[in-house]
């Protein structure tokens, strides 16, 4: 059912937990659903320098959160934002059909931790739009 | 690395009697059962004396037993054959929230053929309230359609009573015992059951064999249709292996019910008490006690059951969830969220199911493994990373 990258990244997740002091955090989906999501990032000058999550949901939903996360470390902020949905589950090699929904709650996730700090720091970060609430049912 | 099959719930392997006694109807007697020579006729001696088995099983007459193809079909047959038949009589039907989907599915099919549905409410432990079905019965209802025993949480409905309740308003009673028939009790005379529906491959038989016990005089008309077979109830040419392995398979189960039954129950015990013991925020789901001897369903609170099964997967652990993300759908076991459980149990529920092959040591590994597989999800968990920062707060 899941590729090999997937299996791997369930397995052994990469950037599990939470900062002591994110610049930046985002938490999307629900329990209704069966996922949710929460991405912290550290952030200096405009560069991502590190990122973690924490994730209840299934494989899938942990497999995108890992990845998501090791994609973006590294990345300027406008860098991260090319980092969508399709980029993680190619990352991945690929999600079954039902799982889509997993990779689009790793792309809001993130997009909802760069809301946050662009909110604290009192940014405007171009091409970011404010999360959406619950995605859990955009299937 | 060798499976822990904890999923008898969902199959179960053919029993080595079971495949001795049926391998002959593969090659030597291979005969068409409506053939009239003596190779044909074998097969349909074969059959006979598989119908009388199950149908002194069930407490039934040789005659009431109709063989299918699988459970599905005969909670199709049963539900729609008796509407069919029925309908200048009425239209209303009364079934439950937790039946398996064969039956719900099949009722909502009915509904959009002109037919009403009352799907009972079940309490926190999975049981119907016998008042509410006495009060959904109305002038127009033809069937009560309630499961012997739940395929998530085992538990077990009250059918004497039910039969009972149906008899006195002079309705068919029918009863999905996929789940139970080699497992529990049943007397289709004892429990006044008019219609039965049972599995082969939940009792260590092939897939792909059924039976419906339909009780003689019940108004139903026929499902498939064509050839003269099962008395021109059920066409297709038999799949008489699996019938005789059908009536091997309920002749063991009966034998050995008790002893098994007693073994199971202490397995089982020790299993639900060992996680609750060692898995903090964990409750059962379904009756404590009115259960299936081999069921197993418990919610870990924080986190999500696809994940806990793969990780049991990666341990040789074979079972099975009502999350959402096993059902192929967004929203979780049907069953579970009919107990009351918010969306967060229902996802993370696990269902261990045991049976004829499970020993205890098996049930000590999984006591073995599972904590940490629940604690290592935990980690990862944002809810109970909510969870544990509240509580801080709280003693603080
Ligand atoms: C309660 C119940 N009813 C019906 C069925 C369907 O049986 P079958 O797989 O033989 O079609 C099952 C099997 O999953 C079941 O558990």
């Amino acid at each position: 059912m899941y590729s090999q990258k997937v299996m791997d990244h369930f397995m052994n997740p990469r950037n599990m937990g939470s900062l002591a002091q994110p610049d930046g955090v985002g938490r999307v989906g629900n329990a209704k659903c069966g996922d949710i999501m929460q991405v912290e990032l550290s952030i200096q000058d405009d560069v991502i320098t590190d990122a973690k999550f924490k994730t209840f949901g299934c494989g899938a939903a942990i497999a995108t959160s890992s990845m998501a996360t090791e994609l973006v470390k590294g990345k300027t902020i406008q860098e991260a934002l090319q980092v969508t949905n399709r980029a993680v589950m190619e990352a991945l090699d690929g999600l079954p059909p039902v799982k889509v929904h997993c990779s689009l709650l790793a792309e809001e996730a993130l997009h909802a931790a760069l809301w946050d700090y662009a909110q604290k720091n009192g940014l405007e970060i171009e091409g970011l739009e404010a999360p959406v609430e619950d995605i859990g049912d955009h299937h | 690395m060798k499976t822990i099959y904890f999923d008898y719930a969902a199959t179960s392997p053919v029993r080595n009697e079971v495949f001795e006694e049926i391998k002959p109807y593969f090659s030597s007697f291979f005969g068409n059962p409506s053939s009239i020579y003596q190779l044909g006729q074998e097969a349909k001696q074969a059959i006979e004396t598989a119908r009388q088995t199950v149908a002194r099983v069930l407490g039934g007459r040789t005659d009431e037993i109709f063989f299918t193809s699988c459970g599905s079909e005969s909670d199709n047959w049963a539900l729609r054959g008796v509407a069919e038949a029925l309908q200048q009589k009425g239209n209303h039907i009364i079934t439950t929230k937790i039946e398996h989907h064969a039956v719900l599915h099949t009722a909502q099919y009915l509904e959009r053929h002109g037919f009403t549905v009352t799907y009972l409410d079940v309490d926190q432990d999975g049981l119907i309230s016998l008042e509410e079905l006495e009060k959904a019965i109305t002038p127009k209802t033809i069937l009560i359609s309630v499961m012997a025993a739940n395929n998530e949480i085992g538990t077990l409905q009250p059918l004497k009573e039910i039969g009972a309740i149906a008899k006195r308003h002079g309705v068919l009673f029918h009863t999905d015992a996929v789940q139970a028939v080699g497992h529990v009790p049943l007397d289709v005379e004892e429990m006044q059951i008019d219609l039965l529906s049972l599995s082969g491959h939940k009792l260590g038989a092939p897939k792909g064999i059924g039976a419906l016990y339909i009780r003689k005089g019940t108004p139903i008309h026929p499902f498939l249709l064509g050839g003269g077979q099962e008395k021109k109830q059920r066409a297709g040419t038999e799949n008489v292996a699996s019938i005789v392995g059908l009536a091997k398979a309920m002749a063991l189960a009966a034998e050995e019910m008790e002893e098994e039954t007693a073994r199971l129950t202490v397995l089982r015990e020790k299993l639900i008490n060992g996680l609750l013991e060692k898995i903090p925020h964990s409750q059962v789901n379904g009756h404590r006690t009115k259960r299936l001897p081999g069921n197993c369903n418990l919610s870990f609170a924080f986190v999500e059951g696809e994940s806990i099964l793969m990780l049991l997967d990666a341990a040789g652990i074979a079972a099975s969830s009502g999350s959402a993300c096993t059902s192929g759908s967004l929203d979780p076991s049907h069953v579970l969220l009919a107990l009351g459980l918010s969306h967060e149990l229902a996802h993370g529920s696990v269902r261990f199911t045991l049976g004829l092959g499970t020993t205890e040591e098996e049930v000590d590994y999984v006591l073995e493994v599972l904590p940490d597989i629940v604690a290592r999800l935990r980690e990862m968990s944002p809810l109970y990373e909510d969870f544990m920062k509240k509580t801080k707060e709280e003693t603080v």
